[in-house]
C-alpha cells in the first residue's frame, strides 16, 4: 500500500493505451457498426419496397388477365361475325352462280329447241311437198310453187 | 524473516505478508509510505503486458471489422464497443469529446477487466514460477496490478487530467478558474475561498475514491484468496475440503466483482468527464 514511481508509469501507460485505442481501434469498429446498421436499414426498406411492388404487380396481373379475357371475347365475337358475313357472301355468290348457270342452260336449251324446230319445219315442208306430190300425182314445178311453199313455211313458224 | 516460504514452512502471517509484498526495483520491500525512487516491477510488468494484450485483441477486432456478417469474436468485441458507446452517448453530450472519451472508456474497461482477472490464477502459481526463474525462492511477486494502489491511482489521476483538460477546453481557462471560485455557493468575494476549497476537495475526493474503490475491492479479493489458500495449506482433510468449497464459491463470486469493478471504473470515468463538460 505504498506509493512510488509505479504510479507515474501507470499514468503514462494509461494515456498510451487510450491514444492507441482512439487512433486504431475505435474508428474502424464504429465505422463497421454504422455501415452495417445502414445496410440493415437499407435492406429493410428494400424488403418493404419489394413487398409493395409485388402486391402492385399481382394487381396488375389480375387486371391484365381481365383485359386479355375481355379482348379474347371481343376477338371471338368479331371472328364469328366475320365468318357469318363470309358464309352469307358465299351463299349469295353460290346462288348467283347457280342462277347464271341456269340462265345459260335455259338460253342454250332455247337455242337448241329453235334449231330443232327449224329443222323440223324444213322436214315438214319437204314432207308436205312429197305428200302433195304423191297426192296430186302430178309433177309440180318446184320453182313455180316456191312462193307457195315459202308461205307455208312461214305459217308453220 | 518475513520473506516467505522457508525450510520449516512459513507461518500464516509470513505467508500473507510475503504475498502482499511487491517485487520492487530495489530488491526489497518498500519501507517509506511514499518513495518516488522505487518501481514496482511486478505491477509494471503485468499492467503493461495486459495493456498490450488489450490492444492486440482490440486491434485484431478492428482490423477485421467489416459491415458484413460478423464472426463470434468480432460480434463479442462489437457488443462491448456498443455498450461503451451507448453509455458514453448518455453521459457525455459532446460528440467531439466522445471521439476520445469513448475509446478511453473502452480501454479502461477492457484493461481493468483483464488486470482484475489475474486474481483467478492460483495465488501461488506465478510467484512459484517466478521463484524458479529468478532462482530466489524468497522472490516477491504480486500478479494483480489493480490490487496495487499505484496502478489504480495512476489511472484515476489520468482521468483527473482528462477532466481538467475538458474543463479548460469547454469553459476556457478563465471560465474554469471563475467556476472554481464561484461554484457551488455563488459569486461573492466572501464565498471565494469556501468555493475554491469545496472544488479542490471535490476533485481530490473524486480521484482518490475512484482509485481507492478499485484497489480496495481487488486487494480484499486477493487477500481472501490467500486466506483460502492458507486453509488448504494446513494439509488436513477439513482444510482441503474447505479450500475447495470456499475457493470455488469465492472464485465464482469474484467473477462478478471483476466485471463489476471494471464497469464501475469505466462508468465513473465517463461520469467525471461528463461533469467536466457541464457548467455550474
Amino acid at each position: 500500500m505504498n506509493l512510488n514511481a509505479t504510479l507515474v508509469a501507470q499514468l503514462v501507460v494509461f494515456f498510451i493505451l487510450a491514444w492507441v485505442t482512439m487512433k486504431f481501434v475505435w474508428p474502424p469498429i464504429v465505422k463497421a457498426l454504422d455501415e452495417r446498421a445502414k445496410k440493415i436499414a437499407d435492406g429493410l426498406t428494400a424488403a418493404d419496397k419489394a413487398k409493395s411492388d409485388l402486391a402492385h404487380a399481382e394487381k396488375k396481373v389480375v387486371e391484365e388477365m381481365r383485359k386479355a379475357r375481355e379482348s379474347a371475347t371481343d376477338v371471338r365475337a368479331a371472328a364469328e361475325k366475320q365468318a357469318a358475313v363470309f358464309v352469307d357472301e358465299a351463299r349469295t355468290e353460290a346462288a348467283r352462280i347457280i342462277a347464271q348457270a341456269r340462265e345459260a342452260a335455259e338460253a342454250e336449251a332455247g337455242v337448241a329447241a329453235q334449231r330443232a324446230k327449224e329443222a323440223l319445219r324444213d322436214q315438214v315442208a319437204q314432207l308436205a311437198v312429197a305428200g302433195a306430190e304423191k297426192i296430186l300425182r302430178k309433177e309440180i314445178n318446184a320453182q313455180a310453187h316456191a312462193d307457195l311453199l315459202a308461205n307455208l313455211k312461214q305459217e308453220l313458224q | 524473516m518475513s520473506t516467505g516460504i522457508e525450510a520449516h514452512g512459513p507461518t500464516a502471517g509470513e505467508y500473507i505478508v510475503h504475498h502482499l509484498t511487491h517485487l520492487t526495483s530495489t530488491g526489497h520491500a518498500q519501507t517509506a509510505i511514499i518513495d518516488w525512487s522505487v518501481w514496482n516491477l511486478d505491477t509494471l510488468f503485468f499492467s503493461i503486458g495486459l495493456g498490450i494484450v488489450t490492444l492486440l485483441i482490440l486491434i485484431k477486432a478492428a482490423s477485421k471489422a467489416t459491415s458484413g456478417v460478423p464472426g463470434r469474436f468480432q460480434a463479442a468485441i462489437e457488443i462491448l464497443v456498443e455498450m461503451v458507446a451507448d453509455q458514453a452517448k448518455g453521459i457525455v453530450h459532446s460528440a467531439e469529446s466522445r471521439k476520445f472519451v469513448a475509446p478511453v472508456a473502452l480501454t479502461v474497461f477492457f484493461w481493468i477487466f483483464l488486470m482484475n482477472s489475474m486474481d483467478f490464477l492460483p495465488v501461488d502459481l506465478l510467484p512459484k514460477i517466478w521463484a524458479l526463474i529468478s532462482g530466489n525462492e524468497h522472490a516477491y511477486l504480486r500478479v494483480v496490478p489493480t490490487a496495487d494502489l499505484n496502478g489504480t491511482l495512476g489511472m484515476s489521476i489520468g482521468v483527473l487530467l482528462i477532466c481538467v483538460y475538458y474543463n479548460i477546453k469547454i469553459k476556457g481557462f478563465g471560465g474554469w478558474i471563475h467556476e472554481l471560485f464561484t461554484a457551488p455557493f455563488g459569486s461573492h468575494p466572501l464565498l471565494y475561498p469556501i468555493n475554491f476549497l469545496m472544488q479542490m476537495i471535490e476533485f481530490l475526493a473524486k480521484t482518490v475514491s475512484h482509485g481507492m474503490r478499485l484497489f480496495g475491492n481487488m486487494y480484499a479479493g486477493e487477500l481472501v484468496f490467500m486466506l483460502i489458500a492458507l486453509m488448504g495449506g494446513t494439509a488436513t482433510v477439513y482444510g482441503f475440503l474447505g479450500h475447495i468449497v470456499a475457493g470455488s464459491i469465492w472464485a465464482v463470486f469474484h467473477i462478478l466483482i471483476v466485471a463489476l469493478q471494471a464497469f464501475i471504473f469505466m462508468m465513473l470515468t465517463l461520469v467525471y468527464i461528463g461533469q467536466a463538460h457541464e457548467s455550474h
